[in-house]
């Protein structure tokens, strides 16, 4: 009780100084070192050091040492040798880059297209069903649930191109196919952003749903007594009102797409004849492709600069997109 | 308040002394033990519980003899990409495995331990193939692999497949032409891909081509050192792409899938559908270990090989060795180890006898077919030591060791290998993923981006 009392006293005592004193005075009397360790800036400190150690040690040093790599020569054994902008320049100039990009973009255009609308439908169309609404949430979700390395591998034996597969044979019974998947360059990508959709449409759902329920139910109520139909209703009501979290979601999916690397790696490897090498593949590959030891340093300053484009983008879309989204 | 603030203070005080304490003493404790503990390359992910158990049984074997020595076992396969990876993030294990393509450079950049003095001190040193030795020897001279095993590539086919085709499985082919007609007529009479290749874009496509390249007479390179000029637009390569392309394309004999790598070739033909493939002589140890193949399918013969004078099989192999950061004492240790897991077995009869009977009781295979790391003679000797532990099916094996040694060998390309490998993934794949692919354009692409690679790495 005694503690509580004294606590509570100083509180008081605090707040009435704090009153009494010129804005001034106050301000100086936070600057004060001491003032900031008896107010508690010490502990505060204390309790925040671990976050920022690990942060420093997991985030912001290798953001760093990437910096200061991409200006760099290096094997990671003998001492790296400052190059300038040799490893821009070597980047800039690799017909490679300009395919990794094209093929990213694809990616990007064709997730956006599939990839966008399918979590959006699947969660209006849930929160329409007044049963098993959960269940449905739940298979929904149960694909972000797999290891994505064993989701691939799973779909690696769908896309088997040989009319035994398991697409090919279920094709079949309709009579479509044999088609290629993997194993064509045309192919190749629309099949990944499948696999791509199927495993990351469940996390953007339950964020949709989320969403949703934040929805006033008297709007729907006040469009079915004007005669609204379920698409006016949507048009008009839903989608203005979660228009937020959509902008969101999309940036979020723009950058996704943007560093796509599991699909690529894992199904093709890049192939079939770089059909499907991504920026971020290609950064993969600038430092492990070689056995004998990667280009490091042109691996750093591709990663700066997908990183200053992503920024950029995501400024501009962020300008663009504000008026829309506070309205 | 302030008693509240000093209590957390207090209390992450005392947990970041308690933290610091607990990290010394864990870290005493290690210094202060007696023995040293080396990790070392094992078997490959996915080997058969019944290889691991052998393995494992080898192991027990070399602590008993090496008390001061503990071996961690790390399951281990090496592939481009991944070996990059570890080598750069420092998680390779003290003792692992390097092709011979890659020995000599990783050596040169200080990224290998320095083997010369515990090598020298083997009883067996003078007796190394010093071709073989050279793989793992520096420009400077200094010894930093041992070779575990030398390799031709070799024609691997399905005798059962051959037989249901209407083939003789004794009778394999002996000539490219050969090789396509029988592809077709097995794809046509069972349905199965007659003749397959890695097509994967982790090198392993660009060392295929290269195979059927050499067979044919070309070469990848000409000249030494700097001075090496890459030579991929050559036209022995051209024409082992339009074969390529005609077996796909024309004949349809190839199957329907065209990534396949190392393991999943082999998974491939160990479950019965592939009639025909080029890997390496060895790898009916691998088809045992990771794949169950069954034996009575299993043939090998030597690759094709054109009539003139630069025709040739591609020879390689797998050399071990040490991480540099090795102490001196771990740095002995593997070396004891790869003595006694590796080396030995082929140099003493002893130790050849003990290792052939763990490997037949853990129904391994004894007796594939290699190329010797010793003299001729110590492979001829060590495998009369063996003979009646061998459980591989020799007489299907025949067609290759029959003929192998009356062949040229011709080493991999030696500046940038598996960089220049790379190049030429993209190139098959090409030619098998699309109908129209240009083949001198995609090459003399692949010429071009190898030539950088090659003057980028001397």
């Amino acid at each position: 009780m005694g503690a509580v009392d004294a606590m509570g006293d100083s509180n008081v005592g605090a707040v009435s100084a704090a009153r009494t004193l010129p804005a001034r005075a106050r301000r100086r009397q936070r600057r004060t070192p001491v003032t900031w360790a008896r107010n508690g800036g010490l502990a505060t400190l204390l309790l925040l050091l671990p976050t920022l150690l690990v942060f420093g040690a997991f985030s912001w040093y290798p953001i760093a040492q990437t910096v200061i790599m991409s200006l760099q020569s290096t094997n990671l054994v003998d001492a790296p040798t400052w190059v300038g902008l040799e490893n821009f320049r070597t980047v800039l100039d690799d017909p490679l880059l300009w395919t990794a990009v094209k093929n990213t973009a694809y990616f990007a255009v064709l997730a956006l297209i599939f990839g966008y609308p399918v979590p959006l439908i699947a969660a209006v169309l849930m929160s329409e069903l007044r049963r098993y609404r959960g269940v449905y949430a739940t298979l929904a979700y149960l694909p972000v649930v797999i290891p994505p390395v064993v989701a691939v591998l799973l779909w690696k034996t769908f896309y088997d191109a040989s009319s035994t597969g398991v697409f090919n044979t279920t094709l079949g019974w309709a009579g479509l196919g044999p088609y290629p998947w993997l194993q064509s360059a045309s192919t190749a990508m629309p099949s990944l952003v499948l696999e791509a959709t199927w495993a990351n449409a469940g996390a953007t759902v339950i964020i949709y749903l989320a969403a949703l329920t934040s929805v006033n139910t008297e709007l729907y109520e006040a469009a079915s007594v004007d005669g609204a139909s379920l698409w006016s209703k949507v048009w008009n009501i839903t989608l203005p009102q979660i228009r937020g979290v959509l902008l969101v979601t999309m940036i979020l999916q723009i950058i996704g797409t943007a560093q796509v690397f599991l699909e690529p790696y894992l199904f093709t490897s890049g192939g079939p004849n770089n059909s499907t090498l991504t920026v971020l593949l290609l950064i993969y590959n600038y430092a492990f492709a070689n056995s004998l030891g990667g280009d490091y340093g042109a691996a750093a300053a591709l990663s700066l600069m997908l990183a200053a484009f992503l920024a950029l983008f995501s400024l501009v879309y962020l300008r663009l997109t504000r008026s829309w989204s506070t309205e | 308040m302030k008693s509240a603030h000093r209590a957390t203070t207090v209390v992450v005080a005392v947990a970041s002394l308690l933290a610091a304490c607990v990290a010394g003493a864990s870290a005493k404790s290690v210094a202060g033990e007696a023995t040293v503990t080396i990790s070392v390359a094992s078997l490959i992910p996915g080997s058969t519980p019944a290889a691991v158990k052998q393995f494992e049984a080898q192991v027990k074997q070399f602590e008993k003899a090496n008390p001061t020595i503990k071996v961690k076992p790390v399951e281990y396969q090496w592939t481009g990409p991944t070996f990059t990876a570890k080598l750069a993030a420092g998680t390779l294990p003290t003792v692992f495995e390097v092709p011979f393509t890659d020995a000599r450079a990783l050596g040169d950049r200080r990224q290998l331990a320095d083997l010369t003095r515990e090598v020298k001190a083997l009883p067996y040193y003078s007796k190394f193939n010093p071709v073989v030795l050279a793989e793992g020897t520096t420009s400077s001279g200094k010894i930093v692999a041992l070779p575990k095993g030398a390799y031709a590539q070799a024609l691997h086919y399905n005798r059962k497949l051959f037989t249901q085709a209407g083939l003789d499985p004794n009778k394999p082919p002996t000539t490219w032409a050969q090789v396509r007609a029988f592809a077709k007529q097995i794809t046509e009479k069972t349905g199965k891909a007659g003749y397959v290749q890695m097509g994967k874009a982790d090198n392993t496509a660009g060392w295929i081509l290269t195979t059927v390249t050499y067979s044919l007479g070309g070469r990848m390179q000409a000249g030494v050192g700097a001075n090496a000029r890459a030579t991929l637009d050559n036209p022995q390569t051209a024409t082992a792409l339009n074969l390529l392309k005609s077996m796909r394309w024309t004949d349809n004999s190839m199957g329907a899938n065209f990534d396949y790598g190392w393991s999943d070739i082999n998974q491939a033909f160990a479950a019965g559908n592939v009639g025909m493939y080029i890997s390496g002589s060895d790898v009916y140890t691998n088809l045992v270990q990771a794949s169950n193949v069954d034996p009575s399918i299993y043939g090998v013969t030597t690759i094709p090989v054109a009539k003139n004078k630069t025709a040739g099989v591609l020879g390689g192999g797998t050399l071990v060795a040490v991480r540099p950061d090795a102490s001196a004492a771990a740095r002995a240790a593997a070396v004891r180890w790869i003595d006694f897991y590796y080396l030995r077995p082929l140099v003493t009869k002893p130790q050849a006898i003990r290792n052939a009977k763990t490997l037949v009781a853990g129904k391994q295979p004894v007796g594939v077919p290699a190329l010797p790391i010793f003299n001729r003679a110590q492979y001829l000797l060590a495998n009369t030591w063996i003979k009646p532990y061998i459980n591989v099916p020799q007489e299907q094996m025949k067609p290759f060791t029959s003929r192998i040694f009356d062949q040229r060998l011709v080493p991999e390309p030696a500046v940038a290998t598996q960089a220049v490998y790379h190049s030429l993934d993209t190139v098959v794949q090409a030619v098998l993923t699309d109908r129209n692919a240009n083949i001198p354009q995609l090459l003399q692409q692949a010429n071009s981006t190898a030539q950088d690679l090659m003057r980028r790495a001397t």
